[in-house]
């Protein structure tokens, strides 16, 4: 049976008819055609779904869209101001915190949402957020730093250069 | 992974959501932040006819200090237990407890009902309302009642829910700063779940124990107080030897689970391990 859905994404607001079993990460990548949003492991492990409903963090290979009606979600595509990347984006390529890159859409937002908490976290503290985000290739060092990185950009301290 | 196809429908009061479970019977799930039920009906475990969302529901949303317990709503989220300035003070086990559940994103989604209602003998929460001497309010078809938090897991993913109740809240009774809470878990390093997790609750005075409650998760079918090590502390000055002879009584006389994380001995082993981490953790 479908179900009609009225929700913003990256500050455009939608409206669908789905069916209540359609999952969010498939009505962002094939309806939206938002393909930012990756699928590694659709069993609520490895985090690279990562987006943020109503600000927090959430893996959206385990909602349906259903559940995002009247929700505002950001992608990885709503996170820069038009042509200027977010400081997180911008940590990722000047620490090159990432290789294959199929891990950071989550990675960061993920990131966004530990810094819209704790705009100033401590090491510890970013490893212990990324918990539930896997990276195959970097071994997480650099992704630390980039997120590091754009803590400092936040918080107008001198970042590394 | 798709999950079989189901009717969706979002509740605006638990009297509605009450009400459908009753018309529709085992056809029906309650859905709440779906962090385990999803997951189960992506692997066609389960597959149900109808979701009865509940996360809109008001009323399951809120902390309320209600004088000398705090009263969390069923749909509060493990995140905002964590974050809560009045469960940090007043009952501290449930935000130290909430903080190691699975990671940011999971505690984002996934509630306090959800997760008893589930009741995953690996799930954390079970240890802490065990500990917290908590009750659980729920409505059904015959009314609503309250159970102890120790009298409502059953067995493997089994409680003392009937078909038709809805769990509202949590009632939990408020510690006052003479109290020391600690929760030690041993995380399966993939999913994060307890292979053993163990919660204490003491009242202290200095190095005297007043009273304690000692609850496990993880180690048995289902979490339970452990009454031995309970008694084993309370009316002692703790010290090296008082701690370790009151952990090496940990669950003694539980049927223990193995399984491929941990067999029942080495899961024996880790109650005694980290019901001493608890005690010592709690008081340090
Ligand atoms: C990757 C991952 C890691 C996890 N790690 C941990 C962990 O470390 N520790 C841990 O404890 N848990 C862990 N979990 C489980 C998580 O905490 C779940 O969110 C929780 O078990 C279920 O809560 P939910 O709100 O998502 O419930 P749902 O999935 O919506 O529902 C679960 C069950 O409870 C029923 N239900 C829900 N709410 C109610 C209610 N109010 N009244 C009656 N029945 C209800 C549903 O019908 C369903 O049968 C993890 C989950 C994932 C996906
Ligand atoms: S694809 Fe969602 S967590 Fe891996
Ligand atoms: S950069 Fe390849 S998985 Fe992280």
């Amino acid at each position: 049976m479908k179900k009609q859905i009225n929700l913003t994404v990256n500050g455009k607001a939608y409206s669908h008819e789905v069916e209540a079993r359609l999952l969010l990460v498939h009505y962002l990548r094939d309806e939206l055609r938002l393909t930012g949003t990756h699928v590694g492991c659709d069993t609520s492990s490895c985090g690279s779904c990562t987006i943020l409903m109503d600000g927090l963090a959430v893996k959206c290979c385990t909602l349906l869209a259903v559940q995002a009606d009247g929700a505002n979600i950001t992608t990885i595509e709503g996170l820069a101001d038009n042509d200027s990347l977010h400081p997180l984006q911008e940590g990722f390529r000047e620490e090159h915190g990432l290789q294959c890159g199929f891990c950071t859409p989550g990675m960061i937002m993920t990131a966004a949402d530990l810094l819209s908490t704790n705009s100033d976290p401590s090491e510890q503290e970013i490893r212990h957020a990324l918990e539930g985000n896997f990276c195959r290739c970097t071994g997480y060092h650099n992704i630390v730093k980039s997120i590091q990185y754009a803590a400092n950009k936040i918080n107008n301290k001198e970042v590394a250069s | 992974m798709i999950p079989a196809a189901f009717d969706y429908h979002k509740a605006t009061s638990v009297a509605e959501a009450v009400g459908l479970l009753k018309e529709h019977g085992m056809d029906a799930k309650i859905l709440a932040g779906g962090h385990s039920l999803i997951p189960a009906m992506k692997l066609r475990l389960n597959q149900p006819e109808l979701l009865i969302d509940i996360s809109g529901i008001a009323d399951l949303k809120g902390i309320k200090d209600e004088g000398r317990k705090l009263v969390i709503g069923a749909a509060c989220t493990h995140g905002a237990i964590a974050s809560s300035a009045e469960v940090n003070k007043d009952a501290p086990i449930l935000a130290i407890t909430a903080k190691t559940i699975g990671d940011i994103q999971i505690r984002n989604k996934g509630t306090i009902g959800g997760s008893i209602a589930h009741a995953d003998p690996a799930a954390d929460w079970p240890a802490a309302l065990i500990a917290a001497d908590a009750t659980i309010e729920v409505l059904g078809g015959g009314g609503s009642r309250t159970i102890a938090a120790t009298d409502f897991f059953t067995g493997i993913y089994d409680t003392a829910l009937e078909e038709d109740e809805v769990i509202i809240a949590i009632h939990v009774p408020k510690v006052s700063s003479t109290f020391t809470s600690a929760y030690a878990k041993f995380f399966q390093p993939a999913s994060r779940f307890a292979i053993v997790g163990c919660a204490v609750v003491m009242e202290m005075k200095d190095n005297y124990c007043v009273s304690a409650r000692v609850a496990f998760t993880g180690v048995s079918d289902m979490a339970f107080f452990d009454e031995k090590v309970s008694s084993a502390l309370a009316g002692k000055s703790l010290n090296d030897e008082t701690i370790a002879a009151a952990a090496a009584q940990a669950a003694q006389g539980v049927d223990t689970l193995g399984d491929h994380f941990a067999s029942e001995e080495y899961r024996e082993h880790l109650a005694k391990v980290y019901a001493e981490r608890a005690i010592r953790e709690a008081i340090a």
